[in-house]
């Protein structure tokens, strides 16, 4: 097996928040097939908060325990404390991450943010959802 | 939890006979085999009967056999021996595209060194065309490499042809046998080729120990200088334990070949097509019927190969797999891009390789823990999403 922490092997093994959302506030996506890893977020957002955030990833066991680590730092936070989760964070809370892997497979926290971006953006341009 | 190794392309099991051959020479038969008393005579005794088992393997003189530490050191040997010596001929090596690493990485070496190297392609089976070997030849190539059989696509080459090919142009040619010596039947007379490399972990033997043979009369500098071992080819205290458990892993292998091509074939077929009748959008990778008897790969559509490792493992059983973060160096596997395969498609990819334990039993575990790991990553898997959208919006 690749030398995953055993955080990162809980998350694989049981990854948390798998799915997609019906109505998301803002998507974001990172990373390609070609050359490994993907990621897609989807965010539910209610009083500047992350009411939910759900993900689906292509790649392998660190690009899914990323995503799952990083769907549950960011539930419940305001989007200002979500901007500021960063792969260095998301792989210190995974108990650390291979070399090889932290540029390749720890996309999360841009997809997340790419996602909260979608969602300022479109309200920028809508004047508030709903 | 059942335990099913699905994984011998890496290595194979120790045979029992070959660890019992081996033993005596970790422990109390411990003489250098270069020494002139009864400590040497036993150790250089032993070395002799397994390289006249060795040669027995693949039909050779037991002179033309060199061991070496690895079947990457038997090419490498290979590539860059059986050419510096023919630096006043021409300097132009043609190898295929689909090469080990051991042969490629040589082949780029001698680039460095001013050699000129062609690469012949594959078909999408992984087959080597004999007439594109032709095509490649010009008057001052001195050395043609075609594996014999690939490891990670199965597929086996056509060497009798390319090999009829090199000896109208007089040319050398070497074949990489590391994944057939042992598995099926390798004979160099028959192969018609001029060197051969073969490993011990291919067919259970121990691992750290190679061998080349070369035909007589064909001439090849040593890379390594210092003693006369190997007949002044390959210097360095000889790996007594090591090639004894080869010589051992070849007599059984002799032996024992055609019944292990027997019984591996039908589960290696029971994987090729009831795998596909399981699981939807899984592609079979190399050749469809020419390919080693224990071998099955794939490419798992819209998931990736890492991943799918992990939960196989979880599960007790152990593959691998070409897809780039499985590699080291995180690129997907140049046999399957050699074969036309996307690098998105070869992400998915799954090598199977059977050995003498396994069951069909074995095969009834893989294809039912199998199906729901691919469902479970596939519902993780934003590119399955897409897919099964757009072949919703298409009706």
């Amino acid at each position: 097996m690749p030398v995953y922490s055993e955080k990162v092997m809980e998350h694989f093994m049981n990854p948390r928040n798998v799915g997609e959302l019906e109505n998301p506030d803002g998507v974001g996506e990172e990373g390609n097939p070609v050359c490994g890893d993907m990621m897609t977020f989807y965010i539910k957002v209610k009083d500047d908060h992350l009411e939910d955030v759900k993900f689906k990833t292509f790649g392998c066991g660190a690009a899914i325990a990323v995503s799952s680590m990083v769907s549950e730092m960011a539930k419940g936070k305001t989007l200002e404390e979500a901007m500021k989760i960063t792969p260095r964070s998301v792989a210190n809370e995974l108990e650390g991450l291979p070399k090889n892997k932290f540029h390749c497979s720890n996309l999360g926290a841009q997809a997340l943010h790419k996602a909260i971006q979608d969602y300022l953006s479109k309200k920028a341009k809508g004047g508030g959802k709903e | 939890m059942r335990k099913v190794y699905l994984d011998n392309a890496s290595a194979t099991p120790l045979h029992p006979e070959v660890w019992q051959a081996m033993t005596p020479f970790l422990g109390e038969t411990y003489g250098n085999p270069s020494s002139l008393h009864n400590w040497g005579d036993a150790a250089r005794e032993a070395v002799e009967v397994a390289r006249a088992q060795v040669a027995q393997l693949i039909g050779a003189d037991a002179e033309e056999i060199i061991f070496t530490g690895s079947g990457t050191e038997s090419n490498n040997f290979a590539i860059k021996g059986l050419t510096l010596v023919k630096q006043n001929k021409g300097k132009h090596v043609v190898v295929s595209a689909i090469e080990h690493f051991s042969v490629l990485h040589s082949a780029r070496t001698l680039e460095k060194w001013g050699f000129e190297l062609s690469l012949v392609p594959v078909d999408k089976h992984g087959l080597v065309d004999p007439e594109d070997v032709r095509k490649s030849l010009r008057k001052d190539t001195i050395l043609v490499s075609v594996m014999h059989a690939n490891g990670e696509a199965g597929t086996i080459e056509p060497i009798q042809e390319i090999a009829r090919i090199t000896r109208e142009n007089n040319v050398v040619f070497h074949t990489d046998a590391v994944a057939t010596a042992g598995t099926i039947p390798v004979d160099v007379k028959r192969l018609g080729v001029d060197s051969l490399s073969l490993a011990g972990n291919q067919f259970y033997g121990p691992k750290g120990i190679g061998a080349l043979w070369v035909r007589k009369g064909v001439r090849i500098m040593p890379l390594l200088d210092g003693g006369v071992q190997e007949g002044g080819r390959r210097a360095g205290t000889e790996n007594v334990p090591a090639i004894v458990g080869l010589g051992k892993a070849a007599e059984l292998a002799t032996t024992n070949v055609a019944a292990q091509v027997e019984h591996l074939t039908p589960l290696r077929d029971r994987l090729l097509t009831e795998l596909p009748g399981k699981i939807d959008h899984v592609v079979v990778t190399g050749h469809p019927q020419n390919r080693l008897p224990g071998h099955a790969s794939f490419c798992v559509e819209f998931i990736e190969g890492e991943s799918m490792l992990m939960l196989l493992n979880s599960q007790g059983v152990a593959v691998s797999s070409g897809s780039a973060c499985t590699s080291r160096a995180l690129k997907a596997s140049h046999v399957l891009i050699a074969m036309g395969i996307s690098h998105e498609l070869a992400q998915g990819s799954l090598l199977f390789s059977l050995g003498i334990d396994n069951t069909a039993k074995d095969i009834d575990y893989v294809l039912e823990v199998l199906p729901p790991i691919v469902d479970r990553l596939r519902q993780m898997s934003p590119l399955y999403a897409k897919f099964i959208k757009e072949s919703k919006g298409g009706k």
